[in-house]
């Protein structure tokens, strides 16, 4: 195997950054999109509406209990299929791994995202929904401008340990051949026969970004508490 | 619609149907996970102790090494045992020519597995330890115990029943985790199923019993647990019989 070769890391790092911006990219996105997703199944669970609480109940259940993998090459079969049908095309759109990622991991972790947002909805009392339908708001307003301001105060540490997780499962669209900050890695690495270098070099960055992360929550989670 | 009649077809290799190989995909999927729990919980119940103890340096080595296996993706760390490590580690990739592959993917499969799933464990030991009241430990010590004995009789025996919640999604985790040590090519449950789609086609049928494979683990698991948790109530607790 011989010295780890530095050279080889300077010249592959354009490439690897592209593929950085992508996970990121993709992170953020699917983020932001569970959470919003999240918080509609959320108020589908708790709803009073018995159907409407199974379905998203079922929903909830079975994407946790199947592993992420199995989930990421489901979406990416279905996704076409799922847009031929919306659309009425004769043939089933062609849209890369890449693309396809975005709906698998905003529904995917839209269930996990859910069981925060239900859990952080519960911590509120129960006189704070009384106290809105008594000063006359309606259910949506009571949601959107008392329970759901304070919920998602509560569990902002939690939705932001819960993206650092994304963050990392994100890595497994590299199985799909998506170049994403591992499929990058992996590419380079099969070309130039760097797979320790490349795999180390990989290794280091996620460590570095998700434990700064992870502090991050750390500190903002004291001064949270402070203000409670 | 649903044709199920593709699982009694044979394989291109013409030795088994397609069902007994997603089965023997399933069979590796169970051992893997079998093994990897136990090491998870030994190592992991190891380092929840020792980071509850007030030796500074052993709880200092106990938080490294939770840091470490919780800030590197999975499927990473799956790479850096399969490509890294035997490079560095002569004796390891001495096996690595030597072994059967199967054998020796499963081998560091269940090192990954267990290593990474150890630091959840240990992170959980470690919350139940410290949600005991300090008065126990105090009274272990007060009855003359030693700190091992005030561990394994006192603290311990409460810290694991309060877990069992935690510990239970953790197991089901590592279920779906295990899907991973396809990367490195170990023929479980998730390769067979692609190795099934790639070669007929029906990826609707093959995706499909994977996905009720899995939930039906998840779901033996979690109904065990909660056995466990039944059977281990104390008395006088909430959750305990009357």
């Amino acid at each position: 195997m011989g010295e780890f070769d530095w050279g080889s890391i300077a010249g592959s790092l354009p490439f690897l950054m592209a593929g950085l911006s992508y996970t990121v990219q993709l992170t953020v996105i699917a983020a932001i999109g569970g959470t919003l997703w999240g918080i509609l199944l959320a108020l589908a669970r708790l709803s009073s509406i018995a159907p409407l609480a199974w379905v998203a109940a079922a929903y909830v259940n079975l994407m946790r209990s199947v592993p992420l993998l199995l989930v990421i090459f489901w979406f990416y079969f279905l996704v076409p299929v799922m847009l031929q049908w919306a659309s009425g095309a004769a043939y089933p759109p062609r849209i890369g791994a890449d693309r396809s990622a975005y709906v698998t991991f905003i529904l995917f972790e839209g269930a996990y995202f859910c069981e925060i947002v239900r859990a952080g909805i519960q911590s509120i009392p129960k006189g704070q929904l009384g106290a809105a339908y008594a000063i006359g708001l309606n259910y949506a307003q009571a949601m959107r401008l008392i329970i759901l301001p304070q919920a998602l105060r509560n569990m902002l540490p939690v939705l932001l340990t819960q993206t650092i997780v994304l963050f990392q499962d994100v890595s497994l669209v590299a199985l799909l051949n998506v170049t994403d900050l591992v499929g990058a890695a992996g590419k380079i690495a099969q070309r130039d026969s760097r797979l320790v270098e490349m795999y180390t070099l990989v290794a280091v960055i996620y460590f570095v970004l998700s434990y700064a992360l992870s502090l991050g929550v750390k500190v903002l989670n004291r001064r949270i508490a402070i203000i409670r | 619609m649903l044709d199920l009649g593709i699982f009694g077809e044979e394989t291109p290799d013409g030795d088994t149907t397609w069902a007994m190989s997603l089965l023997s995909g399933l069979e590796y999927t169970l051992a893997l996970v079998a093994l990897s729990w136990i090491v998870a919980m030994v190592l992991g119940s190891l380092l929840g102790v020792l980071r509850t103890t007030n030796r500074r340096w052993v709880v200092a080595l106990g938080d490294a090494w939770v840091e470490l296996f919780r800030n590197i993706p999975l499927l990473v760390q799956f790479f850096l045992w399969y490509f890294v490590v035997p490079a560095f580690v002569p004796p390891l990739k001495r096996m690595a020519l030597e072994m059967d592959p199967t054998r020796f993917q499963l081998l560091l499969s269940v090192v990954c597995l267990g290593l990474f799933t150890s630091a959840r464990i240990a992170e959980q030991v470690k919350s139940g330890i410290l949600s005991l009241p300090r008065g126990q430990r105090m009274a272990g010590y007060a009855l003359g115990l030693t700190e091992a004995q005030t561990y394994r009789h006192v603290l311990l025996p409460m810290a694991f029943r309060i877990i069992i919640p935690p510990l239970t999604s953790e197991s089901m985790n590592l279920v779906k985790n295990s899907a991973v040590a396809y990367s490195i090519g170990l023929a479980e449950l998730f390769f067979r199923t692609r190795e099934m789609g790639e070669m007929t086609f029906r990826y609707f049928a093959a995706f499909g019993a994977a996905t009720v494979l899995y939930v039906v683990v998840a779901f033996a698991i979690n109904r065990v647990f909660a056995w466990v948790e039944r059977a281990t109530a104390v008395p006088g607790y909430l959750g305990g019989k009357r």
